[in-house]
């Protein structure tokens, strides 16, 4: 059952060859036997599940219901999930359990699906080896000496794994499409916007983007039809038609004219992966689709931009969490400060308290028109280098990553290195573009990931060509080797 | 040396909106802590603001009645920085593009002339909550109320155009007036619905060059305003007199003690890093939307002192006082149609009735002395019944709910005597039961009489009850002692 896609066990729901709490038992039989080698979760919600499992094969056994009805699925640990604790990764809220859901945790319940657990992340999303979780690291399911990617890599890993079908990511400079890449699986960041951001806690609000994982395009498609929703609680929140996202998935992609950014495919990329996807976008060319040279000249400002605006906004975003109302507090405190100071100090890992730190420098007097200003000025840049390509053509297609998952501890001193590791996924995020990946090869039997780019509000477009390709090829639907 | 003080003030209005500016909580005054706090309110984790538009749109009412800019963009931004009584660790609030531009507002000193006080902008922000330091806590600790927090405000700032603390305490008013006749505040100083913060320097009198100025903040009744201005001169005056310098600092003022005191100096000021609101759109205002708030403006103050100078003929400094709400004009307007007289009207409306109420703290709604009532004794008056200083007597009676004017009037036989028979028998009776004040009032000097002729109307009024009609008696006693004096000097 675990090699099922969402749009086959949906079938297999409605034909009665299982029933949901048959799905569900299943899949946490995985988890209880999985989770203790990968770490992907940090709560698993068993008795909740089985319940909602129930609750589920009655509504199956009437005529009207949401197709992701018995689905299970699991919440990346920065979704608010009513009664049941939401740490965000990070010790500063291992004892929080919100009194409401998230609105993609809603979303998801009112159609019935069945929440497994919730995954582990990088410490407040911030990171991309998933290293700096309080709750430990997440392992590769493919080779548990790499890291997962981040700051979803509880997610990704998750659905690698087989232990989910479907998990809810965020993605903020790639924390969607570079772990769905490093673990093999599909990954959509859609337009900001799309989906709301009520209850989910904040990285960086002006590029935070909820968004599924799952292992097919078309199960992603599946997913975001529920997960997007216009939210009066989010102002952000965009008012856009709705539609049903696989209504186009099957359409051809002859003629399509892909653009290659020839920024992204530069010395910092590692030749095989560049041959392999190549490779990929060979089969897109054999579907009819048209390869065109493009430029993203402020591409390598992206790096830079985001990491001033990202950590400013994310200074304010975490500035709450002061031990006062909720989260962790420290023990006897002696004033005000010490409260502060201390709640802090402990509640938040090293990586949180290096851009609290650079984002409070960055709006300090003297420093704003330098580095904020600045940076604001750079994203304009960027959304105009967009505009200018997709003037010229459908899709962008890079890859995700520059290289494959790599060793654990192999980046987590250098944060430098680490934060080049988003260098193809960050200029979407400061665009507001939708963006996914897909699994596209293998380097060393590592997953490689093809990164799509769309125009505002084309995610029926990305996932037409992915859909197109993984009716094609093999690659997502290759599992890693089973533990035991 | 003679010294001019220049003023500025930041009024922090608090806006009656049912709800907070960002989240759904009620704003409603005086309920048990932290029961109108939600989730975002509390800052909780994941929380999002959305912007109330009713708070917009009062703000859009301010502006058209200060006569400002409404820019057609605005936008929120954080003000970092940490207290427990802040739940995000930043404020929401305007700093570069404010819902406000630059306004005037026009305000009448006591001698009449019109001056006008430039608004620098307003904007839109949230409330803090509040941080209770005494109370049944235990001891060393502190209670958080977030109650307020998210409470919708205006802060208007001003050019530093004001040069006394009267002249404060005039535009206060007039701001009072003006978002109590705007239905946007209540006005309730006490609860602290309008705040002031006074900015103060002084400078060498016809200097052109400003002073460092200081800031006291938080004062929430005229009174304070006035008084801690008054002190901030003198404390200012003091220093530069004894050859020190004025520090640029931030001050609080003890309405108990009468004292004021530093609250930090501009080194300990804190860096706020301001930057836009991520979490919220810029506010975009039309014109055609303006336009609509405009058309359901309601009278303003200073459209209604323009019309009580030309309908009833007051002075500009009465009719402006009796704008500054539409309960108390509504007053004057029936004491001036009962009596026919809106000058007397107006006196009586703003002295003796003005004055009673603010000794008792009351304000004009719950007046004990009724329109109708006191228009009948302003009446009186004018048609010679009484006089003026026994309608004293009456209003005081009438305060007391011991009836109406002509109740009052009647049983205690307050008639004045104005029969010219019974007068002049008065008159006669008193120069002749007083020869000695007859005769110094013959042998003194002409610019004595006056004095002297007063002494003799005392007694007539003393024997008449105070009755006796003034103005009538006076004319008969100067006509008398003046054939006296003749005569004897014949």
């Amino acid at each position: 059952m675990h090699d099922m896609s969402i749009a086959s066990q949906i079938l297999g729901l409605k034909k009665r060859e299982f029933s949901s709490v048959e799905l569900t038992l299943h899949y946490l039989g995985r988890i209880k036997r999985l989770n203790p080698i990968f770490n992907a979760l940090i709560t698993v919600t068993e008795e909740q599940a089985l319940e909602s499992a129930k609750r589920a094969d009655e509504t199956l056994s009437g005529n009207i219901y949401n197709e992701l009805c018995g689905i299970p699925v699991v919440h990346k640990d920065i979704f608010c999930t009513r009664g049941v604790k939401t740490s965000c990764g990070s010790k500063m809220l291992h004892n929080f359990v919100p009194p409401y859901d998230a609105t993609v945790v809603e979303n998801l319940s009112q159609a019935g699906t069945v929440m497994l657990g919730k995954a582990n992340m990088d410490e407040f999303a911030m990171g991309s080896s998933n290293e700096t979780s309080f709750y430990g690291p997440v392992k590769n399911p493919w080779d548990i000496t790499r890291v997962p990617g981040g700051s979803s890599g509880g997610s990704a890993a998750a659905v690698a794994a087989r232990m989910t079908p479907a998990a809810t990511a965020t993605d903020t400079g790639g924390s969607i499409r570079q772990p769905a890449a490093l673990c093999g699986v599909t990954g959509l960041k859609p337009t900001y916007g799309l989906v709301s951001r009520w209850g989910m806690i904040a990285f960086a609000s002006s590029l935070d983007q909820g968004g599924p994982i799952a292992r097919t395009a078309e199960d992603c498609a599946i997913l975001l039809n529920t997960m997007a929703s216009y939210d009066h609680r989010d102002s952000t929140s965009l008012k856009f038609q709705e539609k049903d996202y696989r209504d186009e998935i099957n359409r051809s992609i002859s003629g399509c004219r892909i653009g290659i950014p020839r920024e992204y495919f530069s010395n910092s990329l590692s030749p095989s992966v560049e041959a392999t996807v190549f490779k990929a976008l060979g089969v897109l060319t054999d579907l009819g689709a048209i390869l065109v040279d493009v430029s993203l000249p402020n591409t390598k400002l992206s790096v830079p931009a985001y990491y001033v605006i990202a950590p400013a906004e994310a200074s304010a975003n975490l500035a709450r969490f002061d031990g006062i109302r909720f989260g962790h507090r420290c023990e006897n405190p002696q004033s005000l400060e010490d409260l502060y100071c201390r709640t802090r100090a402990e509640g938040f890992g090293e990586e949180v308290q290096r851009r609290i730190l650079i984002g409070t420098y960055c709006l300090s007097a003297g420093y704003h028109d330098a580095y904020y200003k600045k940076a604001q000025q750079v994203r304009h840049l960027i959304k105009q280098d967009f505009t200018e390509a997709f003037s010229k053509v459908d899709v962008v297609a890079s890859p995700t990553c520059p290289a494959p998952a790599f060793k654990f501890g192999e980046k987590s001193d250098d944060p430098v290195k680490m934060y080049l590791e988003d260098i193809y996924t960050i200029a979407t995020n400061l665009a507001g573009l939708p963006g996914m990946s897909i699994p596209c090869g293998f380097v060393d039997r590592n997953p490689i990931g093809l990164q799509l780019i769309g125009n505002y509000l084309q995610e029926a477009r990305i996932l037409n060509i992915a859909h197109c390709m993984q009716k094609e090829t093999d690659w997502h639907n290759s599992a890693p080797k089973e533990h035991s | 040396m003679r010294w001019d003080s220049v003023i500025g003030l930041e009024i922090h209005v608090q806006l009656s909106t049912v709800t907070k500016i960002f989240s759904g909580a009620s704003t409603l005054f005086g309920a048990k802590p932290n029961s109108q706090a939600c989730a975002i309110d509390l800052a909780m984790p994941g929380t999002l603001p959305v912007l109330n538009s009713k708070a917009v749109d009062n703000a859009i009412m301010l502006g058209l009645a200060i006569n400002a800019e409404i820019p057609p963009i605005s936008i929120f931004e954080r003000k970092n920085y940490f207290y427990p009584d802040l739940p995000k660790g930043y404020q929401t609030t305007q700093l570069e593009w404010p819902i406000i531009g630059k306004g005037k507002v026009p305000i009448f000193l006591k001698d009449g002339t019109k001056k006008e006080i430039r608004i620098h902008h307003a904007h839109l922000e949230e409330d803090a909550g509040k941080s209770l330091h005494s109370g049944s806590f235990g001891s060393g600790l502190s209670g958080i109320d977030l109650n307020r927090a998210g409470t919708p405000l205006i802060e208007i700032v001003t050019e530093p155009d004001l040069s006394s603390a009267t002249e404060a305490v005039i535009f206060a008013k007039k701001i009072h007036s003006l978002v109590t006749s705007l239905g946007i505040c209540d006005g309730h100083m006490a609860e602290g619905s309008l705040r002031f913060d006074v900015n103060v320097s002084v400078r060498p009198n016809g200097s052109t060059a400003l002073g460092t100025r200081t800031e006291t903040k938080n004062l929430n009744s005229f009174k304070f305003m006035k008084e801690a201005i008054i002190l901030e001169i003198d404390r200012q005056i003091e220093i530069l007199e004894d050859g020190g310098t004025v520090i640029q600092e931030t001050r609080l003022y003890n309405g108990e003690t009468k004292t004021g005191y530093s609250m930090r100096s501009k080194e300990e000021a804190n860096d706020y890093r301001y930057f836009p609101c991520p979490d919220l759109l810029p506010v975009k205002i039309t014109k055609s939307h303006v336009q609509e708030i405009q058309k359901k403006l309601p009278e303003l103050p200073d459209e209604r002192s323009i019309r009580l100078v030309s309908e009833y003929g007051i002075g500009a400094f009465e009719a402006d006082i009796l704008s500054t709400s539409k309960e108390l004009s509504n007053y004057f307007e029936i004491v001036a149609g009962k009596c026919k007289n809106p000058k007397q009207a107006a006196n009586w409306t703003l002295g003796e009735l003005m004055g009673r109420l603010n000794t008792a703290n009351l304000p004009i709604m719950e007046s004990p002395v009724a329109a109708e009532d006191l228009g009948v004794l302003v009446e009186r008056v004018c048609d010679h019944t009484i006089s003026g200083k026994i309608a004293k007597q009456v209003f005081e009676a009438m305060w007391k709910g011991e009836g109406t004017a002509d109740v009052i009037i009647r049983d205690r036989n307050l008639k004045q005597l104005t029969d010219l028979k019974t007068l002049n028998e008065l008159v006669t009776s008193v120069i002749s039961d007083n020869p000695k004040m007859v005769n110094d009032f013959i042998t003194s000097g002409p610019q004595h009489r006056k004095k002297k002729l007063g002494g003799l109307m005392g007694q007539i009024m003393r024997r008449s009850k105070g009755q006796a009609d003034p103005k009538r008696t006076n004319d008969l006693l100067a006509r008398k002692l003046c054939e006296l004096t003749n005569e004897q000097e014949d």
